[in-house]
């Protein structure tokens, strides 16, 4: 049992790292154990895919703490945008 | 998943299941490998990854940064995860040895479920909160999330190829180069 909900994790990503989308999905049937995250953020121009993901987490470290499961999907603004119409093509 | 894990304990089916395996295999592993990625786990039963369950330094509370230099690079894919290849004791690990397994890769892993100093010595080693790591050649790569997207992505053949890994399914592609990227 953890206390956040993906609302409130939404919020956080979405001030801390200037995201323009985020969002968040639980799914541990409300317990507060299990999320996935999709972000888009132009913070994470330039980067790595695991220097991206360190950034979320650092961004969510007192969270993760008690988040049991936590998967993330972290995409730059152009990234996004082929991941968008690769969606719609399928 | 208990009842999957009763039947498959039952020694008719056993018996029977070790024949369909074979005839299976006996049948078109090339062909199927490509195709269908739940075929090939069927296809290839050559691979040997080697399994701690226990290491050797139990004794201290964590695991050092020493100790796990030279752990990460006994093989050139090690992996650190919950419970072991055959068995994995969570999702996200599981994932982890299906995605390896496809590529064909042999790799050592470690079970911190075994082991809690190094549990705690390896997210501390690396930074990073959760479980299942992968390394290779000795380089942290990420988690399961990173090696999902690396699969996908198509990047992980290229990083296995760095370190002298030819990838089944690059393999497969080879064997029949006229089909692009069949997700």
């Amino acid at each position: 049992m953890s206390k956040y909900n993906s609302k409130y994790l939404e919020d956080k990503l979405k001030t801390q790292l200037e995201a323009q989308h985020v969002s968040v999905v639980d799914e541990s049937d409300g317990c507060g154990g299990k999320f996935s995250a999709v972000i888009v953020s132009a913070a994470f121009n330039g980067k790595t895919l695991l220097q991206k993901h360190r950034l979320v987490n650092s961004t969510l470290a007192e969270e993760l703490k008690e988040i049991h499961a936590f998967s993330q999907k972290s995409y730059t603004p152009d990234e996004w945008e082929k991941v968008k119409e690769q969606q719609q093509q399928q | 998943m208990n009842r999957i894990c009763q039947t498959l304990l039952r020694q008719s089916y056993v018996r029977s299941s070790a024949v369909v395996a074979q005839s299976q295999l006996s049948g078109g592993v090339r062909a199927t490998a490509a195709a269908m990625p739940a075929a090939s786990f069927n296809a290839t039963p050559l691979i040997i990854s080697r399994f701690y369950a226990a290491d050797a330094t139990t004794d201290a509370a964590v695991v050092d940064k020493a100790t796990l230099d030279k752990l990460v690079r006994t093989n050139k894919v090690v992996i650190f995860m919950k419970g072991n290849p055959s068995a994995p004791r969570c999702g996200f690990s599981n994932a982890v040895v299906q995605i390896l397994r496809m590529h064909g890769v042999q790799y050592d892993a470690h079970d911190v479920l075994q082991n809690e100093a190094l549990r705690q010595g390896v997210k501390d080693y690396t930074d990073w909160p959760t479980i299942p790591q992968i390394f290779i050649d000795g380089e942290f790569v990420g988690g399961c999330d990173i090696l999902l997207q690396m699969h996908q992505s198509g990047d992980l053949i290229e990083e296995l190829k760095k370190v002298g890994i030819i990838s089944e399914l690059l393999k497969a592609e080879e064997a029949k180069p006229k089909q692009e990227d069949s997700k």
